[in-house]
């Protein structure tokens, strides 16, 4: 019988290792999976490549995880959130380095490496700060950067519900980066509000398939990480 | 000579939106914009979040936190609106799928040349977002800015000076001091708010501006 579910949060992040580039879904600091970012401090990995699309908020979740020097470098497309403050300093001293990618790019970054793609060439960043050193080619007679894949040891991302195959349903605005972080880690851990019954959810309306997804943990109204991540 | 206000630019630039447009909103100024669409125009709204056929803001009793916009704020699906992911977002958003993009700039060249992104403060962690795709990837792009700087220096340049954002984007400029088209032969001054004459406009502008023959002054209603 297949059953993603884990019990806690510590058996949903375990064998994270050191070096490990590890993809939080979520939009900004109010919609980060902040219980499994946090879990991270539950294992020994270090040396941490964060991907995600800011850099959270002043203590929970990512900035946790850059208060305890887990984190040695953040793909963001913005990492200017509002009380962003554990990152800021991190980066002025140093500590942290910083890969600066246009929103769109990390996105397809991440499917390239979902779809098996050795990369893609955009007309995004040509011509830039962003686009300088990489490779350009002429096509249709418009520059072109050649983008490569990112593809994540592990993905840590949340759902609105699961079923016990891993099948996601996200819920509004909280879908964004998630599906395709799902899709672009070898091991995806998804952290949702509720599991309901194998067959809940209508064939057609299954956002995110289980193949992607390896664990699921219930957070207890992980919907609060909203107010609880300022 | 009264500059128009942030409300007054997004009113102006919101008289140009075209009924049935799919449009995205940038940050700042152009977010007031979905409070002075004409009546009678249906216009669809998109953001990178993955949403399209936002509504207006709810009163924060009414909010779901569930549904944001890119600037993480509050907001409400019209009837036919839907979510998505990033995936499909950023395709509507960098394939040519949006009429229009509405955005802030901090310069513009008079080649149509972008700069909303990057000051070149060392001190600050440069911030993009979704500013590049948009700038890319839109089927036009339409900014609106001031003028010139709080201390008076031009914005509107000759060569931007700022990190580009992308060259060649920006179609139409709505400044408090005038609306103007980025055209092969140069910026061309399409309108000017009341009492400013063109060799004020030019002086305040670093690029070289021709006026048009259809010229007119931008009458805006007072707005707070």
């Amino acid at each position: 019988m297949i059953d993603k579910q884990v019990a806690n949060l510590e058996a949903a992040v375990a064998g994270t290792k050191d070096g490990a580039t590890v993809l939080v879904g979520g939009f900004s600091a109010g919609d980060e999976p902040v219980a499994l970012t946090e879990a991270l401090l539950t294992t020994a990995a270090r040396d941490l490549t964060i991907v995600a699309n800011g850099v959270g908020g002043p203590k929970r979740g990512i900035a946790s995880l850059i208060r305890e020097h887990r984190v040695t470098k953040i793909v963001c497309s913005y990492p200017r959130f509002v009380g962003g403050e554990a990152f800021a300093a991190a980066y002025k001293s140093g500590e942290v380095a910083l890969e600066v990618v246009p929103q769109g790019t990390i996105s397809e970054r991440l499917r390239a490496a979902a779809a098996g793609l050795g990369g893609f060439y955009t007309r995004v960043s040509a011509g830039t700060l962003l686009g300088e050193g990489k490779e350009t080619r002429i096509i249709d007679g418009e520059p072109y950067v050649f983008e490569h894949p990112i593809k994540g040891d592990v993905a840590l991302i949340g759902a609105q519900q699961a079923d016990r195959w891993g099948n996601l349903v996200f819920r509004h605005s909280r879908r964004n980066f998630n599906p395709v972080m799902a899709m672009a880690a070898a091991v995806t851990v998804a952290q949702v509000v509720e599991m309901v019954p194998l067959g809940s959810f209508h064939p057609d309306q299954v956002h995110t398939q289980g193949i992607f997804v390896d664990r699921v943990v219930v957070v207890d109204r992980a919907r609060e990480n909203w107010a609880a991540t300022p | 000579m009264t500059p128009l206000s942030r409300q007054q630019i997004a009113w102006r630039a919101a008289q140009d939106i075209w009924d049935g447009a799919c449009v995205n909103l940038g940050v700042g100024m152009p977010s007031l914009i979905p409070n002075y669409i004409p009546k009678g125009r249906e216009i669809v709204l998109q953001a990178e979040v993955g949403i399209i056929g936002m509504g207006p803001t709810p009163k924060p009793e009414d909010a779901d936190p569930d549904i944001f916009n890119a600037s993480v704020q509050p907001t409400t699906f019209l009837p036919g609106g839907s979510t998505f992911s990033h995936t499909d977002s950023f395709l509507m958003i960098r394939g040519g799928h949006l009429d229009l993009a509405m955005l802030g700039a901090f310069e513009v060249s008079e080649a149509g040349d972008l700069a909303n992104w990057n000051t070149g403060d060392p001190a600050t962690a440069p911030a993009v977002g979704g500013a590049m795709d948009l700038a890319v990837g839109a089927k036009a792009i339409r900014v609106l800015m001031d003028h010139t700087t709080k201390d008076g220096r031009p914005r509107i340049l000759a060569r931007c000076r700022y990190p580009l954002t992308a060259a060649h984007c920006v179609k139409v400029i709505y400044s408090n001091l005038a609306v103007i088209d980025v055209t092969p032969q140069g910026l061309v001054v399409r309108e000017t708010i009341p009492d400013l004459d063109f060799a004020q406009l030019q002086a305040a502008t670093e690029a070289r501006l021709t006026l048009s023959p259809d010229w007119r002054v931008l009458e805006a209603p007072a707005l707070s």
